[in-house]
């Protein structure tokens, strides 16, 4: 089969679960004449038309809120946030509105909220950041966040199907980037799974998103120039975390690396590193290390961004911090 | 005062008791005297709820706040009883009267206030914040609100497209006090379901005061339902405290919603004569003015004039419907008071579809540990003291 990008996998789920399932419908900024900022839905106003593919006012609380109320009435609405960035906008709507529906008033909330994230774009401060932790902080929600063209399809597929609300994060460096071969069929993977991107022996590096390539360069380096054998753990889904794949790949290295794009402080890897003390605290031989962002917001520059944002680099020299410890 | 009437051209002339959504007085004119009853009913069954509400309250069995609604039933009952039951309503935390209309029953509102297990919520939410939504005919047609205010017009704007996606001859009705005309959420999602021509009728309660904040200090637009021009949408004011009244404003844009005109704005003038709830001692309100509202402007005290002598009503049928409510509340009360408290372990069910249920932290496995019952007596857990021999220890040191 063809290989198809990241940005195109993603629309290529969209097309699919449009045509398996009349509810699904996307709603967002720019999402249909223009097909999109990105051009992720392009295309999809023509095969659809108006009713199921909706130009909306920019409002995302209004956005995120009328789909709430379509997914309660048996819609599966899938918005698109022109940039990840804004939803900040519909922070109330998601975390006191839609997280909550299904606890206190047994209402289904189906619905995805999709959208460009992240930085190495040269984005600025308002069109680069990676918001996800405080929403992988909200019960009643789940996070995805992919690194690959096909878990971006087969995730997305999962996302749409899912009876709860999804936040499906989209990183823009990979849209064009990252190409893949789809499966044939109907290709659904499943929420809640992390994946060994590359299996190793000597130290594990825990990441998500587009540092997920950085850290797979890294391990390339680590064989190449230290003989080391570096195993990658893919977490795809933020919320719920796959626990269980966090503790084989323990018990497998004995020393962990956590590196993700977000900023630190708060960040994710704060959240496992306090999961690995409870769960496999003796199986480690080394402290557990973070490679993240500083706790800056994202500037513009290519000097200021590349130094504020995580490396190959600095994963290297982390990896082999550990290694000696 | 209907927006959509074109100026300067009088109406065609219309036969008397035929229905008109621009013409004023056209709904309220073709009620029934039983359907007037039946008004009187709601409202009476509200203020006499809340009465008991009261009661229970003084007695600390109603758990948290409690929110009267008390000088405003004629607002909420009249606009919900312009709806079907396939309708969809979301109320506010005034609109007990609403959801009585609408098939929330007393049990379920006492339930919901005492915390019981069996309440509606299970014990998650509070007060009047419960629903009941779905396919038409199979639900009654009303959705909890969230305390976060404004946030329910945005969703109804969602309910309601979805009514107009699969072409569902159903309409929605959103309430909003004036202060959550303010919020962000209020104006996106009006503007939202107008331009989408959502079946929707918005309606501002507007009783004077958010809290403690007169509208004074909400906005400096004179009227709330001037807003409408800026939304593109018609808009009509009506007196809140006339149950006709607001019956017929809101009967008239639901039947616009229902044919393809889109979102409505409606502002209904009434006035909140008690505080934002029971502990609130309304000290900001100027002196006299709650007794003026309480003396010549109480819905119930008008609707009974108005019954007895335009209508024909007899004092001795209002006083059996009187009794009828009182009945109904008491055995409510009896039913709900019996009801239990729910299951610890039931707090962590449901977050989700799946997992249906989350595991309790081992500091709780199998049930140990919670709450003590020193922790739970009246003077709780805030006041610890340290004993004499600690405190000793840090003067000295201080020293």
């Amino acid at each position: 089969m063809a290989e198809v990008t990241y940005l195109e996998a993603i629309r290529e789920a969209l097309f699919e679960e449009m045509e398996r399932d009349a509810n699904v419908f996307c709603l967002g900024e720019d999402i249909g004449a223009y097909g999109g900022a990105f051009k992720v839905t392009e295309g999809l106003l023509a095969k659809y038309g108006e009713q199921r593919v909706i130009d909306t006012p920019i409002s995302e609380t209004a956005i995120v809120g009328a789909a709430a109320g379509a997914a309660h009435m048996g819609m599966r609405p899938v918005v698109e946030m022109q940039f990840i960035d804004f939803i900040a906008n519909a922070y109330d709507m998601l975390t006191n509105y839609v997280a909550t529906a299904r606890y206190r008033a047994f209402l289904p909330c189906p619905m995805v909220v999709r959208g460009p994230s992240g930085g190495y774009v040269r984005g600025g401060p308002f069109h680069s950041q990676n918001p996800e932790a405080g929403f992988v902080h909200t019960p009643g929600l789940k996070v995805v966040y992919p690194s690959t063209a096909e878990d971006a399809k087969g995730l997305l597929k999962a996302a749409i199907r899912d009876e709860d609300c999804v936040l499906f994060f989209e990183h823009k460096y990979l849209y064009r980037r990252i190409k893949g071969t789809m499966p044939a069929g109907d290709h659904v993977v499943p929420i809640g799974k992390a994946r060994v991107a590359r299996e190793g022996s000597d130290l594990s590096i825990i990441t998500y998103a587009a540092t997920v390539w950085k850290a797979l360069e890294a391990a390339e380096q680590l064989e190449k120039e230290d003989g080391l054998s570096v195993e990658v753990l893919d977490l795809r889904t933020l919320a719920p975390l796959d626990d269980d794949a966090i503790v084989a790949t323990v018990k497998k290295t004995n020393r962990v690396l956590i590196v993700h794009e977000d900023t630190r402080t708060g960040g994710i890897a704060g959240e496992i590193t306090a999961r690995i003390n409870e769960m496999a605290f003796e199986w480690l031989d080394a402290p557990v290390l973070r490679v993240t962002a500083h706790d800056i917001p994202l500037p513009y520059a290519p000097a200021l961004e590349d130094f504020v944002l995580p490396q190959t680099a600095d994963v290297v020299l982390a990896a082999r911090r550990l290694a000696d410890y | 005062m209907a927006t959509r009437a074109k100026g300067g051209r009088a109406a065609p002339a219309r036969p008397a008791g035929t229905f008109d959504p621009e013409t004023p007085g056209s709904a309220a004119a073709l009620l029934t005297r039983e359907q007037k009853l039946e008004l009187y009913y709601w409202m009476r069954l509200t203020r006499t709820l809340e009465e008991r509400l009261v009661a229970l309250y003084r007695q600390t069995k109603v758990v948290g706040g409690l929110f009267r609604s008390l000088g405003q039933e004629a607002d909420a009952v009249g606009s919900c009883y312009a709806l079907e039951q396939r309708d969809v309503m979301s109320p506010l935390i005034r609109n007990l009267g609403a959801m009585l209309v609408k098939g929330a029953t007393p049990v379920e509102v006492l339930k919901q206030y005492m915390a019981k297990g069996d309440s509606p919520t299970r014990g998650r939410e509070l007060n009047i914040h419960f629903g009941d939504i779905g396919e038409a005919g199979e639900t009654r047609g009303f959705l909890g609100q969230i305390s976060p205010l404004g946030d329910m017009v945005p969703v109804m704007a969602g309910v309601t497209l979805s009514f107009r996606m699969r072409g569902e001859d159903r309409v929605g009705l959103v309430y909003v006090g004036d202060g959550a005309t303010s919020t962000g959420a209020f104006h996106e999602g009006i503007n939202f379901a107008a331009v989408q021509r959502c079946p929707l009728v918005v309606v501002i309660e507007n009783n004077g005061y958010a809290y403690s904040t007169p509208t004074s200090r909400q906005t400096l637009a004179k009227r709330f339902v001037d807003k409408a021009a800026g939304y593109g949408i018609p808009g009509e004011q009506a007196d809140g405290n006339d149950v006709l009244a607001t019956y017929d404003v809101t009967k008239r844009a639901v039947a616009r919603a229902r044919r393809g005109g889109g979102v409505s704005l409606i502002e209904l003038m009434t006035y909140r004569r008690k505080g934002h709830a029971e502990h609130d001692n309304q000290s900001y309100v100027p002196a006299g003015e709650i007794e003026r509202w309480a003396a010549e402007n109480d819905p119930l005290d008008r609707y009974v004039r108005r019954l007895t002598t335009e209508m024909a009503v007899e004092a001795t049928e209002l006083a059996a419907i009187d009794a009828r409510v009182t009945q109904e509340v008491d055995e409510a009360t009896d039913v709900a008071e019996a009801s239990a408290f729910p299951e610890a372990l039931d707090a962590l069910t449901g977050v989700y579809a799946e997992p249906p249920a989350a595991s309790p932290l081992w500091f709780r496995e199998g049930g140990r540990g919670g709450v003590t019952a020193s922790e739970r007596a009246t003077d709780g857990w805030g006041v610890y003291k340290p004993d004499a021999k600690t405190e000793s220890r840090v003067s000295q040191e201080d020293a």
